[in-house]
């Protein structure tokens, strides 16, 4: 299973071409938060740029807290999201320890799927997926 | 699309209101520079001059912003304090994307704040903060506090003014995201003087996609062209420094106050010296993957012991001629610390380059001394250089006061228009000839971007005044089309006729395809009758004599050629602008 990484952040210019290429594709719409990833400056534009996306943890803090399995576990990190089982109580976005996850104003909760399609978009090669490795059985079977 | 008509924010300063208005008028006026005229036209006052606190400060972005990749900048409008006519500035950053996700077609603000005041607006909010204690805070500074007193990283942009703008300069710039700006004719002094600090726009919203194959098939096609083609590595790669190179070998480069147009040094501040030596990172405005901006960096040591810090310095082209050739600075380290102070004190680098460039030749010749200057100005001498910029936003004296008003202002009164280098407002970056004396001469932007006169130039040896007046006019109603949609024109090789009409349909706005010239037409009219009926008179605009003295790679300058096009041109902005009852 694959997961994406914002593995050369250093080289990012700040177009945002990902996010909206994102929200373009996954989600359908014309926007730079309604998207898995979203790209902030790290405190002023010198100081360069920042990627908020998830990190395809396993445990899943979101999925844990979602009252509805809105937010699934992944097989080996991060999660699926069914729109239509949410309920908007906002959890998953609380929960998150690295604020992947954007609610907007309607508490819509979006996160990243780890698809990819953003990869292609990115002009500076930031971005890429890789192998997630194999989560052991637990109790180590 | 988002909607057929129009949504603007009115905000007003005096009574701390503000409205949402909708206007119709998209097929007419398409969006940016249009929708700014026509915004102008509705709520400017005519008769008022620019520091009435009721003129508007208008900001407008296109029918297709946000929708396609460099659909990125932000028009700024505004009756100019440098001439006191209507003009406009464009920019980029986040300014464009924030507009359009604050869902807004416009902002225009009217009225002035009793005190210093920064305005936060967004689709959900509009807030106005008393900053008085930012009063004299550099741009760099406020950006810093304001990113703390507006949260929202990464979906928000910055635009405020430096001391030049409170002190009202009339060349002031606004700055857009540390390294974007409204350079231009003034915009950060029409800010100043409604005692605007800065403006937060936060785009916090989104909207629903055309759910057609076609559009996300398109944007990517055009992606594509933008991002693996060689049509735009020019602006990716060495940026427009690259111009320094050729422009010095065809003599056309403005040096040491245009007293020459080539030097052996010219090398020394090029485009690859730069990227060799100083260039730290690229960046991008938002929505735009070519990443055109360079960042350039400086260190210093500011105490003994190996006690350094270093400065991040955006760069060009143009800051390059203005603070590099212009006053013959050979160093890029030393060009990149004289631009720093420009940024923070908040001027327009091409006015204050050639403003100082215009002084040292009138300092060496004697017509003003030290007893005006304070400081000995000296070609090449950063040092002073620096100093000479923070006494220019915050001048001490008449002397600078003036010079804060423009090179010509100056000259007026000291003596030294001859070499003023002034076309409509400090000169840009080209010596190119004739044509592009002419075209920025009397401009309506007062920059090399109206159209490409300097291109022309450039390309026609023939002496044709028609066919070269036809080409102004023309390229510079194409370019309207563009600044209508307000895409950046560094994409104007991209996104031809066709390609646009494609994109216009594919997000609902197919009805206005064909109308496109039409409406450039009627929008390059609306904004000269704008400009003459505020008093601007194209055939009293002067080329001043230093332009005459030049050689480029065609020779001479031909004073006749430049003259019939001189008047030619005027004849022709006063056919473009008359009355509207004459017109129909
Ligand atoms: S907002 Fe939706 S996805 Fe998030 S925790 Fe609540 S129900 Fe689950
Ligand atoms: S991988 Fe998919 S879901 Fe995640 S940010 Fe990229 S496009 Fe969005
Ligand atoms: S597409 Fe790449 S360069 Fe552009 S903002 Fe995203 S990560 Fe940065």
């Amino acid at each position: 299973m694959k997961a994406l990484r914002a593995a050369r952040m250093e080289r990012c210019i700040g177009c945002h071409s990902c996010s909206l290429a994102c929200s373009r594709q996954v989600h359908k719409f014309l926007s730079w938060n309604k998207a898995g990833i979203r790209i902030a400056s790290a405190g002023g534009l010198s100081t360069g740029f920042e990627a908020k996306l998830c990190l395809a943890c396993h445990p899943a803090p979101c999925a844990d807290v979602c009252p509805t399995g809105a937010m699934a576990q992944r097989k080996d990190g991060g999660v699926m999201q069914k729109k239509n089982l949410c309920i908007r109580c906002g959890k998953c976005a609380e929960a998150c320890p690295v604020d992947a996850i954007f609610l907007d104003h309607q508490v819509n909760p979006y996160v990243c799927i780890h698809c990819g399609r953003c990869v292609d978009f990115c002009p500076h090669d930031c971005l890429e997926m890789v192998d997630l490795p194999k989560k052991e059985k637990e109790g180590g079977e | 699309m988002i909607r057929d008509f129009f949504r603007v924010m009115m905000v007003n300063l005096t009574t701390g209101k503000t409205n949402i208005i909708e206007r119709p008028g998209r097929s007419e006026y398409l969006g940016g520079t249009g929708l700014a005229a026509r915004l102008y036209e509705e709520f400017g006052l005519m008769d008022e001059d620019w520091d009435h606190p009721d003129q508007p400060v208008i900001f407008a972005i296109g029918p297709l912003t946000g929708y396609f990749p460099l659909m990125s900048k932000t028009c700024c409008a505004f009756r100019s304090p440098y001439h006191n006519q209507y003009t406009e500035s464009y920019a980029g950053g986040k300014s464009a994307l924030s507009l359009r996700f604050a869902d807004l077609d416009a902002l225009v603000v009217v009225g002035k704040a009793p005190r210093l005041t920064a305005l936060c607006v967004g689709s959900r909010r509009v807030e106005t903060r008393d900053v008085e204690y930012m009063r004299g805070f550099d741009a760099i500074h406020t950006g810093r506090v304001l990113r703390k007193i507006f949260p929202g990283s990464g979906r928000r942009s910055i635009m405020r003014i430096g001391p030049a703008g409170e002190n009202l300069s009339s060349y002031a710039c606004i700055n857009v995201d540390t390294f974007r700006h409204f350079g231009r004719m003034g915009g950060g002094t029409a800010m100043g003087v409604k005692n605007l600090k800065a403006i937060c726009i936060l785009g916090d919203r989104g909207f629903e996609l055309p759910q057609t194959k076609e559009y996300p098939k398109l944007y990517k096609h055009i992606f594509e062209q933008l991002t693996t083609t060689e049509m735009m590595s020019k602006y990716h790669g060495l940026g427009t420094a690259v111009n320094i190179n050729p422009l010095n070998e065809l003599k056309s480069l403005p040096w040491k106050n245009l007293q020459q147009t080539t030097s052996p040094e010219a090398s020394n501040i090029s485009g690859e010296t730069f990227a060799d030596h100083t260039l730290l990172r690229n960046a991008a405005c938002a929505g735009c993957p070519v990443g055109c901006i360079h960042v350039g960096f400086v260190r210093e040591q500011f105490q003994a012991n190996n006690q350094y810090l270093y400065r991040q310095v955006g760069y060009d082209y143009e800051p390059i001629f203005s603070c590099g050739g212009m006053l013959e600075i050979t160093d890029a380290a030393q060009v990149l610390r004289v631009l720093d102070v420009i940024e923070k004190e908040g001027l327009d680098c091409m006015s204050a380059g050639v403003a100082l460039a215009w002084a040292t030749e009138a300092f060496e010749k004697g017509v003003i001394s030290e007893k005006e200057t304070q400081v000995t100005l000296k070609w090449g001498d950063a040092e002073t250089y620096m100093e000479a910029v923070e006494l220019l936003s915050r001048p001490p004296n008449d002397f600078y006061r003036l010079l804060a008003q423009g090179a010509l202002k100056c000259a007026e009164h000291y003596g030294g228009e001859d070499y003023a280098c002034v076309l409509g407002q400090e000169m840009a970056g080209y010596a190119t000839g004739e044509v592009f004396f002419v075209s920025e001469g009397l401009g309506f932007r007062h920059s090399h971007l109206d159209s490409g006169g300097y291109a022309y130039d450039q390309k026609h040896e023939d002496k044709d005044v028609k066919k070269a007046l036809d080409f102004l006019v023309e390229d510079g109603r194409g370019r309207i089309v563009l600044n209508c949609m307000v895409g950046c024109l560094f994409s104007r090789g991209v996104y031809k006729d066709d390609l646009l009409a494609e994109a216009m349909e594919s997000v609902g706005y197919g009805g206005l395809n064909g109308k496109m010239d039409e409406i450039g037409e009627r929008v390059q009219k609306l904004r000269w009758r704008l400009r003459i009926g505020m008093g601007y008179n194209p055939l009293a605009v002067k080329i001043p004599k230093r332009y005459t003295e030049i050689t480029t790679w065609k020779g001479p300058i031909d004073t006749e050629y430049l003259e019939a096009l001189r008047t030619g041109y005027a004849a022709r902005i006063m056919e473009m602008g008359a009355p509207l009852e004459d017109e129909e």
